[in-house]
């Protein structure tokens, strides 16, 4: 692990660089391999399951950038994802715009609508604002199961399948290469944004709302931006729903949504990127797993296996339990202790201990 | 805009051209008056000591002039670098905070989940430009605006001997750190007015003295106008140019320290009067 000591920057641009370490350039470089390499071994199944990771991962870095960095809670992820989707299916099956031009006018289009669903949070903070966005995610399920002319009302959309020279894109194979485009490039641009002018901002906010207006900080301005920013990715993640399974159906966008992807940022860690990556990925392999146990113990113990498609509710709600009591920082934190534990390893000393002295 | 870390040409000029006017200033909360016209200046390059016994409203002052309050009545008049006049009175806080004035809390209020180099950075948030886009992009303009930043940063972590903490959590630090964060958050700011709201509050007599070398090192090299508040005398009459004392929202004295030290109505306002002796403030409504 010498890699990650005695590293020495002489420039400033070293030292504020995304990965100024050899050690995490070396980590990077090998999910780097593993992410390109992945499609060509896995399943189709597994595939599936990689496509609905890095969307969900790009539902919950938005949704992060509201939540964990700016700390304003949202419960209108679901209508804000929804928001995309139609968008983004509706232009394309109505008015033939092509798929790249219909996802990006749905971003734009969701992060209008978010900016108009956070001005409340001129007045409200804390839970009062989650009820404001209650309101907004009430108000969009109503609209998209009642307002029948135009989003089909319970009825499910097909959407064409999104053709990229000429291929189609909507095999999980295909599909794939968008989709973690889509997530390394969320990522990218959120991590950018955290560590400039705007990103401080939104992290000035949360910590505290009357220090930042003092130090020059327009704080309403900065609510609204992060509102915005989060719901552009949040409307892309929608937008990438209705192109994966060129279907959109209004049950995928409800209330209960809005509280998986709150769950994934909680048990990945709020305010962090990576957080909001491990976070979308355990609860979007949570059933699956369970599913997959399931089927192993099928012959053993058949009576414990058809008890675990009531159990996954609970096990959801467990796993938030337990990352609440024993690790509120989520896996992100998690990989961070097992990172410095491993510092300088097999020497006792850690660096943990010297912050926090 | 980097020129204020190094040492001006021209020494503290106290008793220079009022900076900051404050004229009949009346804030009440409810039926309670915390300033009833409350008129005072601060002049160009002194140390303004702004002193009084609990409640004296101090603090609302501090926060009347940093836009947090706004007063019912009375003008508060900020002459800016280039001589334009501005009214504080009208303005949001983060306008008054691009005008140049900074500040710090009684109770520290830092950003405490940031680094204190981004503590620091967001000091500079007002002479920074660049919005989400060019942020997420981080390319170009926006990277070498960061980096320039945060060269002006280092000169304030080097100045205040923050060197050690710099990369580290602020929640984390101990308590007299955190206020030395604090101050240099606002340094980072490049104030053309500092207020300090009790900045050795909850320290050490050997803390104190060190805040107080840096409070002294900011107004006698660099010239920078400087409003302390505190209700303890003892630093802040040493390093004082000139002390206002307040009791009840009211101005009840003014001088250099040595004037406002010997004021019968500021040892009545501190001490009280004696039982049997029939004070003014039994008779004040």
């Amino acid at each position: 692990m010498s890699l990650d000591c005695g590293v020495f920057h002489t420039r400033y641009e070293a030292d504020m660089g995304l990965r100024p370490r050899p050690l995490q350039r070396l980590r990077l470089g090998m999910l780097a391999l593993f992410v390109l390499g992945f499609p060509f071994v896995a399943s189709a199944y597994w595939l599936d399951l990689a496509n609905q990771v890095a969307i969900a991962t790009v539902g919950a870095i938005g949704l992060n950038i509201l939540v964990g960095y700016t700390g304003q809670i949202s419960l209108g992820q679901g209508a804000f994802m929804a928001i995309g989707a139609y968008t983004a299916g509706l232009l394309t099956l109505n008015f033939g715009v092509p798929w790249g031009a219909s996802v990006f006018a749905a971003c734009l289009l969701t992060a209008a609508a978010g900016t108009f669903f956070g001005l409340p949070s001129l007045r409200l903070k804390g839970l009062y604002l989650a009820i404001a966005t209650l309101a907004a995610q009430e108000i969009v399920e109503w609209g998209m199961t009642n307002w029948t002319a135009v989003t089909g009302g319970t009825e499910a959309i097909v959407v064409p399948a999104p053709v990229l020279f000429g291929v189609r894109m909507n095999t999980n194979f295909n599909f794939y290469w968008i989709a973690v485009l889509a997530a390394a490039g969320t990522a990218l641009f959120a991590a950018n944004l955290m560590r400039s002018r705007i990103g401080r901002a939104f992290e000035a906010v949360r910590d505290q709302d009357i220090a930042a207006s003092v130090i020059g900080v327009d704080v309403f301005r900065t609510k609204l931006l992060a509102f915005a920013t989060s719901s552009f990715f949040v409307g892309l993640a929608g937008a990438m729903i209705a192109f994966h399974r060129n279907i959109i159906t209004w049950e995928r966008f409800t209330l209960s949504t809005s509280i998986v992807f709150l769950a994934m940022i909680i048990v990945g860690g709020l305010g962090s990127i990576r957080g909001s990556f491990l976070g979308a990925a355990l609860i979007t392999l949570l059933p699956a797993m369970i599913t997959n146990v399931g089927r192993a113990i099928q012959d053993t113990a058949p009576q414990a296996a058809s008890l675990l498609p009531y159990a996954q509710q609970a096990v959801f709600g467990i796993v938030i339990i337990l990352f609440l009591i024993f690790e509120p920082r989520g896996l992100s934190k998690l990989w961070e202790n097992a990172k410095d534990y491993f510092h300088v390893w097999p020497f006792a000393y850690r660096r943990g201990e010297r912050r926090a002295a | 805009m980097l020129t204020s870390l190094s040492p001006r040409a021209a020494g503290p000029a106290a008793g220079g051209h009022p900076i900051l006017d404050l004229s009949d200033v009346t804030l009440r909360f409810g039926g309670v008056t915390s300033l009833s016209s409350l008129t005072m200046e601060v002049r160009r390059g002194e140390l303004l000591a702004l002193i009084g016994p609990n409640g004296a409203g101090k603090t609302s002052v501090l926060n009347c002039i940093s836009g947090l309050y706004r007063p019912q009545a009375g003008n508060i008049t900020l002459t800016g670098r280039g001589g334009a006049r501005h009214a504080l009175h009208r303005l949001a806080p983060h306008r008054i905070a691009a005008l140049g004035v900074a500040r710090t809390f009684q109770n520290i209020e830092l950003f405490k989940h940031l680094t204190v180099l981004d503590n620091l950075m967001l000091g500079r948030h007002v002479h920074m430009n660049g919005g989400v886009f060019s942020g997420g992009l981080y390319w170009g303009r926006q990277r070498e605006r960061e980096i320039e930043h945060r060269r002006y940063v280092e000169r304030v972590i080097d100045f205040m001997n923050l060197e050690p903490f710099r990369s580290a959590v602020v929640g984390n630090l101990a308590y007299g750190n955190q206020r030395l964060v604090e101050m240099a958050r606002a340094l980072a700011l490049d104030p053309h007015l500092l207020l300090l709201d009790e900045p050795t509050a909850g320290m050490n007599a050997e803390e104190k003295e060190s805040m107080a070398r840096f409070i002294l090192d900011v107004h006698e090299e660099q010239g920078l106008t400087v409003v302390v508040v505190d209700h303890s005398i003892d630093v802040i009459m040493d390093i004082a140019d000139r002390v206002v004392v307040l009791d009840f929202g009211r101005r009840i004295a003014e001088g250099s320290p040595e004037e406002v030290r010997n004021d019968p109505a500021v040892i009545e306002a501190y001490l009280g009067t004696r039982a049997d002796d029939p004070g003014r403030r039994a008779e004040a409504p």
